[in-house]
């Protein structure tokens, strides 16, 4: 056997020497988990693909119904309030189930992390990797709207990918956060659908966030950037429905910087409490 | 030197017990709350002293032992002794408290037949999917695919969600996957209690060839002492948490035998009563399907007629059945001041579980002692139920019986 034979030390604090190199190692762990949640799921149910389908439709009829008939709120730059709402549900509802699929992942998999050794940073990844999956379902939804409406999309379409990766960076931060949390404290799960519910009323899904700039300034919309999903939303709506609604680079930028410290969080907090896990779950 | 592929030293694994929370599991309100207190506390200038609700516990302690290339170490002891957790630390799944593992190699561990087995996947799905959690490539499973289902003898079912798998089929296939690994370190818990006595035959051997032939190093964990003396040269023993013994198999084994002989409690001879000394329960045989439970007892005067007897509970509580001295013809007309009576049961109908002992001693009058909890038993039957099925749902008794079926002609296709 010609395979090097290296010298491996366990003790006490010790884990993190071999961690990125395992990450890397048991990167087809990853596929395959993702692979098996998305397999079960379209197996068990023909609704699978519906649900995808389905849930982002009927928000989005809700949205366009409350912001656009009861509200009376502008669309951006000319474009069908309808598509404006599913450009912005997209990376929304991707958010959305990565994050509450991530948070349920660890306990869900209770049995192999309590069983084999791994780098549990794999096991909320490959639920984000499920959820972009049927984020790519949604995608097509949208396909169909556009043809729909007969709205043609411009060059900025190219950019989409470039926001996809901003909306995945976004998701995965908070989602491990939220995973190492609700592992430790079994009652955090009942705060999770509320940030869920919150988020999706404080992010622009159902409204431009042009109208939250008019109303209150420059200033005070920077602050609401807090928020990354704006930047993210943002960037989804200029990217998908062209229009004069330039790019408001400050909140791309913010955004970009607090996913960016998020994931650094996440994955630092998710690593601390993760040699716990197996003793927890 | 060189060849040492293992060497632990000093290791400890240290538990904290949590009281007063009953799930075990740590709620963020208890902490907040808690915070809180300690924060009111200090605010109104009272200490900090936090109420203590933690008692630590050692799973393990002072474990230390080397293992050379190719050498096969059975571990045994009784229950919660500590093996599960030294194979849990040396398969990374925890990290130990004290002390120190240097292992040479790649280690697959083996914990549990069938980890991550999803029964809504069919059997070639699943040798990819457990192949690549217990640390195989694709490439290394598509190399090995048709050796693996040759070995697990699942051919014709590959194609097959597993749960329509026997579970014989189920265990079969798990156990190949993990068969077919090439670690230089292989740990093994107790997994053969699964599967019938010709597949365990077969595992046992292939655990042989691994490390005969092919330089393997396994550690290996069973109930079985017939199959830990098979494969195993060289043996530890551990009780609650320590090593106990660590040399040739038949020293372990023998050593063992004495321990689990004096399992089960022993209480104090009280002059005026009649007491019950002590409830020993049989381990070894319980994990091999049998029941053999003495109990020791003690009496002021002669009992007459002396009544014996046991009742099993089932993990929850509820009673499954008892059986005492006067419902066996041989022992109703028994008397006796002291001695121990021992009932043999050789095919209890129960399904595995974990089960409670209440042990009593009396004579026609009365009860006069009476020990609810006198031994926990952990019950391992011969026949293994299929997967997802729980003896807390369907009852503890294990019945036989065939099922037919008729389908109305206009039904077939």
């Amino acid at each position: 056997m010609t395979r090097e034979v290296e010298e491996l030390v366990l003790e006490a604090g010790r884990t993190e020497r071999h961690y990125w190199r395992d990450l890397w190692r048991y990167r087809e762990l990853l596929y395959i988990l993702a692979w098996r949640d998305i397999a079960v799921r379209y197996k068990q149910t023909a609704i699978g693909v519906a649900w995808a389908l389905l849930q982002p439709l009927a928000q989005m009829v809700v949205m366009v119904v409350i912001f656009s008939k009861v509200a009376n709120m502008p669309s951006d730059g000319g474009a069908p309030y309808a598509l404006m709402v599913f450009a912005a549900m997209l990376p929304w509802q991707f958010f959305a189930t990565s994050v509450s699929s991530a948070s349920m992942s660890i306990a869900g998999n209770a049995n192999l992390i309590s069983k084999v050794y791994f780098p549990r940073l794999i096991v909320p990844a490959a639920a984000v990797v499920t959820s972009l999956v049927d984020f790519f379902i949604a995608f097509a939804i949208l396909v169909a709207l556009m043809l729909w409406y007969g709205y043609a999309p411009s060059w900025r379409m190219l950019t989409l990918p470039l926001f996809v990766l901003l909306a995945l960076f976004a998701a995965f931060g908070p989602g491990l956060l939220i995973t190492a949390l609700n592992t430790e404290y079994r009652d955090f799960r009942y705060v999770i659908p509320f940030i869920v519910q919150f988020g999706l009323y404080v992010s622009p899904v159902g409204f431009s966030s042009e109208v939250i700039r008019e109303r209150f300034g420059d200033a005070l919309f920077l602050l609401y950037s807090i928020n990354p999903m704006v930047g993210v939303i943002d960037g989804f709506r200029w990217a998908i429905l062209g229009g004069e609604v330039p790019l408001h680079m400050p909140a791309l930028a913010l955004s970009f910087v607090l996913s960016a410290g998020f994931l650094a969080l996440g994955v630092l907090y998710f690593r601390r409490l993760e040699r716990s896990f197996a003793d927890v779950v | 030197m060189a060849d040492t592929v293992i060497r632990v030293e000093g290791l400890g694994k240290r538990y904290r017990l949590r009281h007063q929370r009953q799930d075990g599991y740590i709620a963020l309100r208890d902490v907040l709350a808690d915070k809180a207190r300690a924060l009111g506390r200090r605010l109104l200038g009272r200490g900090s002293a936090v109420p203590e609700d933690e008692e630590e516990f050692w799973a393990l302690r002072d474990v230390s032992f080397e293992l050379k290339r190719g050498e096969v170490l059975g571990i045994i002891g009784r229950n919660g002794a500590g093996k599960s957790t030294l194979l849990k630390i040396l398969s990374r799944i925890t990290e130990p408290t004290e002390g120190r593992v240097r292992i040479r190699g790649r280690v697959a561990s083996l914990l549990e037949v069938g980890t991550g087995f999803h029964p809504e996947l069919t059997g070639r799905e699943n040798i990819f999917l457990n192949g690549a959690i217990l640390g195989m490539t694709r490439v290394e499973i598509r190399r090995k695919f048709d050796e693996i289902a040759a070995f697990a003898e699942v051919d014709r079912f590959l194609d097959t969600p597993v749960k329509r798998y026997s579970s014989g089929m189920y265990v079969r296939l798990a156990f190949a996957v993990a068969a077919h690994l090439e670690p230089e370190i292989l740990v093994v818990d107790e997994v053969l209690a699964v599967g019938d006595t010709e597949f365990q035959k077969k595992c046992l051997g292939k655990m042989k060839e691994v490390s005969s032939s092919e330089g393997r190093t396994v550690l290996f964990v069973s109930h079985n002492l017939a199959a830990v003396r098979n494969i195993c040269r060289l043996c530890i023993l551990l009780d609650k948490g320590r090593v106990v013994l660590l040399g040739p198999v038949d020293d372990a084994v023998a050593a063992y035998s004495k321990l689990t002989a004096s399992s089960g409690r022993i209480r104090p001879v009280r002059a005026d009563m009649p007491t019950i000394t002590s409830v020993v329960v049989n381990e070894q045989l319980a994990s091999a399907g049998q029941l053999s439970i003495g109990i020791s007892f003690e009496s002021p005067t002669v009992l007459h007629p002396l009544i014996v007897g046991v009742v099993v509970y089932s993990e929850l509580g509820s009673a499954v059945f008892g059986f005492n001295t006067a419902q066996d013809a041989k022992s109703i007309q028994w008397s006796a001041k002291k001695g121990i009576a021992t009932l043999r049961i050789a095919d209890p109908p129960l399904l595995s579980g974990t089960y409670r002992i209440a042990a009593f001693l009396g004579d026609k009058m009365q009860n006069y002692d009476v020990i609810e909890d006198a031994a926990w038993l952990t019950f391992i039957s011969p026949v293994t139920l299929p997967m997802g099925v729980d003896a807390n749902y369907i009852g503890y008794t294990r019945v036989s019986g065939e099922w037919t079926i008729d389908i109305p002609a206009a039904e077939h296709r």
